[in-house]
């Protein structure tokens, strides 16, 4: 009796996990089938023809693809740029230096992501419009430097203070001036976080919609805006496809971030 | 120069750039909301939020409220089978398979949806090939289903992670006993090891709320026609109409409804530092 349930037990876990597996699984191997099916329609079950001819026509360096595919990369470093430049300093400050409210500042950094953000969106881009920088790749950039700076602040301060204080005393016991010590000591040793969180940023980058949708359209194209445009003109081939290399370097990340992001950093994110 | 001077120059850019690209642009969607066609305070915007759009705040807590606590339930099975599952095999199949939608953006978690959930697409296409469903009986599930399976489907893993986390570091002794006296694993996970993670699993909760309050393109891709969420709403209001007066006012009711969910989880901490 007692092996009779066993088995029903096993057999249980057994189905529920290939439902489990089904369901995380499933959506993405439909947008695999769409990027290679060359004719695909009802009653089929799958695709009547598969073919390349759509990855053809995608990375052909006349292709929108190959354009979009810049115009995403450009932005995302540009905006790493912007973030890093903005985010070492302050991050040395919040974890190293003596700073009034210092939780007051954090939580203004953090602002922009614990906020619905389609109302302030359309608002920036009213702004910028006035400014005239509307459906520029400055625009763009600044949107998700703004958008990523809770990130690039929190991990770069968390970064700097893990490192050890008396290494930097040391360096500043035998003679070397402050800048130095940061640029020799502080900085090589909180470069693994720092390098994450420009990871982070760029991430953020090449995945952000909304604010492109509405501050970088007509002129700025990056890939989830061809990706969105080829959905809803029905196009699922040219659509999935630019999905498929949206995924390329977040699957990357997930496979690489345990190596920059050490858990003595993780630990102190937020603290 | 003081370093109390030197790190408020350090951090000035970066403040400058949110203040610049958040607080004001929250300051300009407040005032314009609260603004009548003739200038001077008025609520005729969110008269006309409410006349046009009422039903659709309605459609977006219910969708929002609804995968919160579905991506609750599956979060908390995920990370309850991780931490106290006893097959080896299923916790090491489930560690492999559960955090892949982490980082997959959202806008390519609506494309996989939209093909996937559609009347031919693969899941009702699978249904039929097991024998679970009849030809006829598909469905397209492109409507606020959609939208709930997607947001579930993208934020459960995140849920998931930090709830796993939490659950790792419990003491395992409490939980071994609680085994030990008899109590089934389910008994275990709700009432032993649950209680001492509910912090995190409500933070996680607060800020997947926000997120599928934000997100644009989910609702875009996943269910076209009305009713629809507000930022879809919000969206056409300036796209078709310029009208940044009904737009801003159905964003003060997204901010007020984010409000909401953070004012539980505040009250909620209150009640647990009050308690003995």
């Amino acid at each position: 009796m007692n092996r009779v349930a066993s088995v029903l037990r096993a057999a249980l876990a057994g189905v529920l996990l290939a439902a489990f597996a089904f369901a995380l699984i499933g959506p993405l191997a439909n947008l695999a089938l769409w990027s290679v099916a060359e004719r695909w329609y009802t009653p089929y079950k799958l695709p009547v023809t598969y073919g390349t001819r759509y990855w053809e026509q995608v990375f052909r360096p006349t292709g929108d693809a190959m354009a979009s595919l810049g115009t995403s990369v450009s932005i995302a470093v540009l905006t790493v740029v912007v973030a890093l430049a903005l985010s070492v300093p302050a991050g040395y400050a919040l974890a190293r230096l003596k700073l009034p409210m210092r939780w007051l500042f954090m939580i203004v950094f953090l602002l922009p992501q614990a906020f619905p953000s389609v109302a302030i969106y359309i608002n920036v881009a009213r702004i910028f419009y006035g400014l005239g920088i509307n459906g520029t790749v400055l625009g763009v950039v600044l949107v998700h430097a703004a958008h990523g700076l809770v990130y690039s602040v929190w991990i770069a301060a968390a970064a700097f203070a893990a490192v050890d204080r008396d290494l930097e005393l040391a360096a500043r016991n035998i003679g070397a001036s402050p800048l130095r010590t940061f640029f020799t000591v502080t900085l090589p040793l909180a470069a693994p976080g720092v390098i994450a969180s420009g990871i982070f940023v760029f991430l953020e980058s090449l995945d952000e919609f909304t604010g492109t949708f509405f501050v970088g359209v007509p002129q700025v194209t990056t890939l989830p805006l061809l990706l969105y445009n080829a959905a809803m003109g029905g196009n699922y081939q040219v659509a999935s496809i630019t999905a498929l290399i949206l995924l390329v370097p977040s699957v990357l990340f997930m496979l690489f971030i345990e190596r920059f992001l050490r858990a003595d950093v993780l630990a102190k994110v937020g603290a | 120069m003081s370093p109390r001077q030197l790190a408020l120059l350090l951090i000035a850019p970066g403040l400058a750039l949110v203040a610049g690209l958040f607080l004001y642009p929250l300051c300009f969607s407040l005032v314009s909301a609260f603004t009548g066609p003739e200038g001077g305070f008025s609520l005729q915007a969110f008269g006309k939020a409410f006349e046009l759009y009422s039903g659709d705040v309605v459609f977006t807590i219910v969708i929002v409220v609804t995968s919160c606590a579905l991506t609750a339930v599956a979060a908390v099975a995920i990370a309850g089978t991780l931490t106290l599952g006893e097959n080896p095999w299923v916790v090491g199949a489930l560690r492999a398979l559960y955090r892949w939608p982490l980082f997959i953006p959202f806008i390519v978690a609506a494309q996989c949806m939209r093909t996937f959930l559609a009347k031919n697409g693969l899941m009702n296409n699978t249904f039929v090939s097991l024998g679970l469903l009849e030809p006829l009986q598909a469905a397209s599930y492109l409507d606020w289903r959609g939208i709930i399976i997607t947001f579930v489907w993208k934020q459960t893993p995140f849920v998931a992670l930090l709830l796993a986390g939490a659950l790792a570091s419990l003491d395992r002794a409490t939980l071994e006993a609680g085994r030990n006296l008899g109590a089934s694993r389910l008994r275990v996970l709700i009432e032993l090891a649950l209680p001492q993670v509910m912090p995190t699993l409500l933070v996680a909760l607060v800020l997947s709320f926000v997120t599928m309050l934000s997100v644009l393109s989910v609702p875009m891709m996943v269910a076209g026609s009305q009713p629809t969420m507000l930022t879809v709403d919000m969206a056409f209001r300036i796209n078709a109409y310029g009208d940044y007066a009904t737009a801003n006012a159905l964003g003060v009711i997204t901010y007020l409804i984010s409000a909401g969910a953070a004012i539980l989880y505040l009250r909620h901490g209150m009640a647990k530092e009050g308690a003995p």
